[in-house]
């Protein structure tokens, strides 16, 4: 039972969260391995955000273990929020948070991955290497055109974009991404949808998604939360056949 | 584009402020009193107590317009300055005081016969000069420290403020302080040796203003440029992007907060030798207020703005506070909610305002045009 855990990238064992009485994580076990690109789907209030709060240390569980790194376990729930991002661990929110009265070049600037303290940030300089590397997201978002624009002057899809830049520049080992495809049109779904495969394999993903669509495209294992319990997990097929997860999403009643 | 009208920004604020320095002393001395080009002893006075809160803006607006921290409390810490250097300036009064005694006349009218240990020190001007930094900078760190720490955002870190300056001027009412309580102190005869009396001396402690807000800009300007300036803004505009990228944000606030305490506390120390005087009512919540009226006048977010802001409204009150005492905070008033209302980035923004009005008013047909060019060539799939 010990030994495989190590296998992991991330592990969530017994992990329980109630809010005021309200129990929005329940006995949760979740393991990913390294390079996996998973996908996790679940009702509204089914704690998948609360997840990810747990996971990037802004919500301490109640009871359980949260471990990070396939080589070395670190206690994800000693750390608070920037210490785990420092780990490796990028979060995307959302509704897409990017510095608006910065260009988008500043934005994946100040996400780069390097010191981060305050008199460092007060002495640093920008050098060619650094340039490179933001190039090279760039141009994995496709934001190259756009590098000396302000980013609040990008349209909502190219602010998700610029968001998962801005992720990437801190080259993590994983990456936690809400619901990606939440107000885009089709064909930004699409290219989304081809942006987050093109990572896998180099990053662990983990994609929150309503869009059906959308999973069908990406999906390679499903994890379907309910009730702060993972309900069932496998591929895109073998969920939307299982019986139980027709259940919660069209609330047919148990037969008992 | 937006590079050469920030270099000329730059330009223009070291010519003004060289131009002022330079020649308003000039003025003063060289030309004879009946030409319409003097400058009177009182309008050097008064300028260079303007210089003073200009810098205080700059340190309302480093805190808000830059780092989205609304500071309701800054003038206590231009307060704190301003107790440093007069308590140096009481010491220098010798015995020329009421009471013709070695300690300074409140503390023999509280049945004081020796100084009181704390206050020996401060004799000597460049102890008062560190610990006029020292200790509003000391202060701003403990408070800052245990608020942002404790995650205080927003309105509640602008209540926190205001409470404690409000505190503060309590405190200092108290004669048992031992620092003059409600009257302060004041009557102040020599600095450095000089006489306060003198033209003279008024004319260099307005050069000296001139100097610290001019260095005080230039600092600020640096700042802006650096990366610590970038993750400042960008805790500005996205505080849960810059945590989750890494950064501890409750220290890089820290740091500005801290800071912008030491301009604060220094543009204090140049004010009290300027208008001789010191009291507990200069940390009352409504001198914070003013100060952040004067950088939504100006125009926040920017470094001009509250340098032009500090001089627009202070002269407005020293006309008004003449012609209609009675009616200068309802002036006050008003004034602030116009701006914040029409003109939400100050006199700055006000030309840029202008030609959006005036092309959206003027120039209708052509406009809908190009925006809806530029819709549609956006609209095209790449």
């Amino acid at each position: 039972m010990n030994a495989p855990i190590k296998q992991f990238v991330l592990l969530l064992e017994g992990v329980n969260k109630a809010f005021e009485g309200f129990k929005a994580i329940n006995d949760l076990n979740f393991y990913m391995d390294e390079g996996e690109l998973r996908t996790i789907i679940g009702p509204n209030g089914a704690g998948k955000s609360t997840m990810m709060d747990i996971i990037t240390g802004r919500t301490r569980p109640d009871t359980g273990k949260v471990e990070f790194g396939k080589d070395d376990s670190l206690d994800l729930t000693k750390m608070n929020v920037p210490e785990i991002n420092r780990l490796g661990i990028g979060r995307k929110f959302q509704t897409p948070s990017v510095y608006i009265h910065h260009t988008v070049f500043e934005n994946l600037l100040l996400s780069l991955k390097g010191p981060r303290g305050v008199f460092n940030a007060l002495f640093a300089r920008t050098t060619s290497e650094q340039r490179d590397r933001i190039e090279a997201v760039l141009k994995t978002v496709g934001l190259t055109n756009r590098a000396q624009d302000l980013a609040g002057s990008l349209s909502h899809g190219q602010k998700q974009w610029l968001e998962i830049g801005m992720l990437l520049a801190q080259d993590p080992k994983l990456l936690l991404v809400d619901e990606p495809a939440a107000g885009m049109t089709d064909e930004e779904t699409h290219k989304t949808g081809e942006l987050l495969l093109s990572l896998e394999g180099k990053h662990s993903i983990i994609v929150i998604e309503h869009d059906m669509t959308f999973v069908r495209q990406i999906a390679r294992k499903v994890t379907v939360l309910h009730q702060g319990h993972v309900l069932c997990e496998g591929s895109v097929d073998d969920v939307q056949n299982d019986e139980r997860v027709k259940e919660v999403y069209l609330g047919r009643k148990k037969k008992h | 584009m937006q590079r050469k009208i920030k270099n000329l920004e730059l330009w223009v604020v070291l010519v003004l402020a060289l131009a002022a320095i330079i020649i308003l002393p000039c003025l003063n001395v060289y030309t004879a009193e009946t030409s319409w080009l003097h400058v009177s002893n009182f309008t050097i006075t008064v300028y260079g107590k303007y210089l003073c809160y200009a810098m205080l803006a700059i340190s309302v607006d480093l805190l808000w317009g830059y780092t989205g921290l609304l500071s309701l409390g800054q003038a206590l810490f231009f307060t704190l300055g301003g107790y440093m250097m007069g308590m140096y300036l009481m010491r220098m009064i010798g015995d020329l005081g009421q009471y013709h005694q070695p300690i300074p006349d409140f503390l023999v009218f509280l049945g004081w016969t020796k100084l009181p240990a704390f206050w020996e020190p401060f004799s000597n001007f460049p102890f008062a000069m560190v610990m006029a930094l020292l200790l509003p900078g000391a202060l701003a760190g403990l408070f800052g420290y245990l608020a942002f720490r404790s995650r205080i955002r927003g309105v509640y870190f602008s209540i926190l403020t205001q409470a404690l300056t409000y505190a503060a001027c309590l405190l200092f009412f108290r004669n048992s302080l031992l620092l003059g309580g409600n009257n302060g102190f004041t009557d102040f005869k020599f600095i450095l040796g000089h006489d306060l009396r003198e033209a003279s001396t008024q004319r260099g402690l307005f050069i000296a203003s001139g100097i610290a807000l001019l260095l005080v800009y230039l600092l600020c300007k640096w700042l802006t440029t650096t990366k610590l300036g970038k993750v400042q803004r960008a805790i500005r505009d996205s505080e849960n992007r810059v945590m989750f990228s890494g950064y501890s944000t409750a220290n890089f606030k820290l740091f500005i907060f801290i800071f912008a305490a030491m301009i604060a506390a220094v543009a204090g120390v140049l004010y009290v030798p300027q208008v001789g005087i010191i009291n507990p009512g200069e940390m009352a919540p409504e001198k914070s207020l003013e100060a952040v009226v004067w950088v939504s006048v100006g125009g926040r977010g920017t470094l001009i703005g509250p340098i032009i802001g500090a001089f627009a409204v202070n002269a407005m009150k020293s006309w008004a506070t003449r012609a209609y005492p009675d009616l200068w905070l309802i002036f006050l008033g008003t004034m602030f909610i116009f701006v914040t209302v029409f003109m939400p980035k100050g006199i700055v923004g006000l030309p840029a305002q202008l030609s959006a009005f005036y092309k959206k008013r003027f120039a209708k047909k052509p406009a809908e045009a190009v925006v809806a060019a530029k819709e549609t060539s956006s609209a095209k799939p790449e």
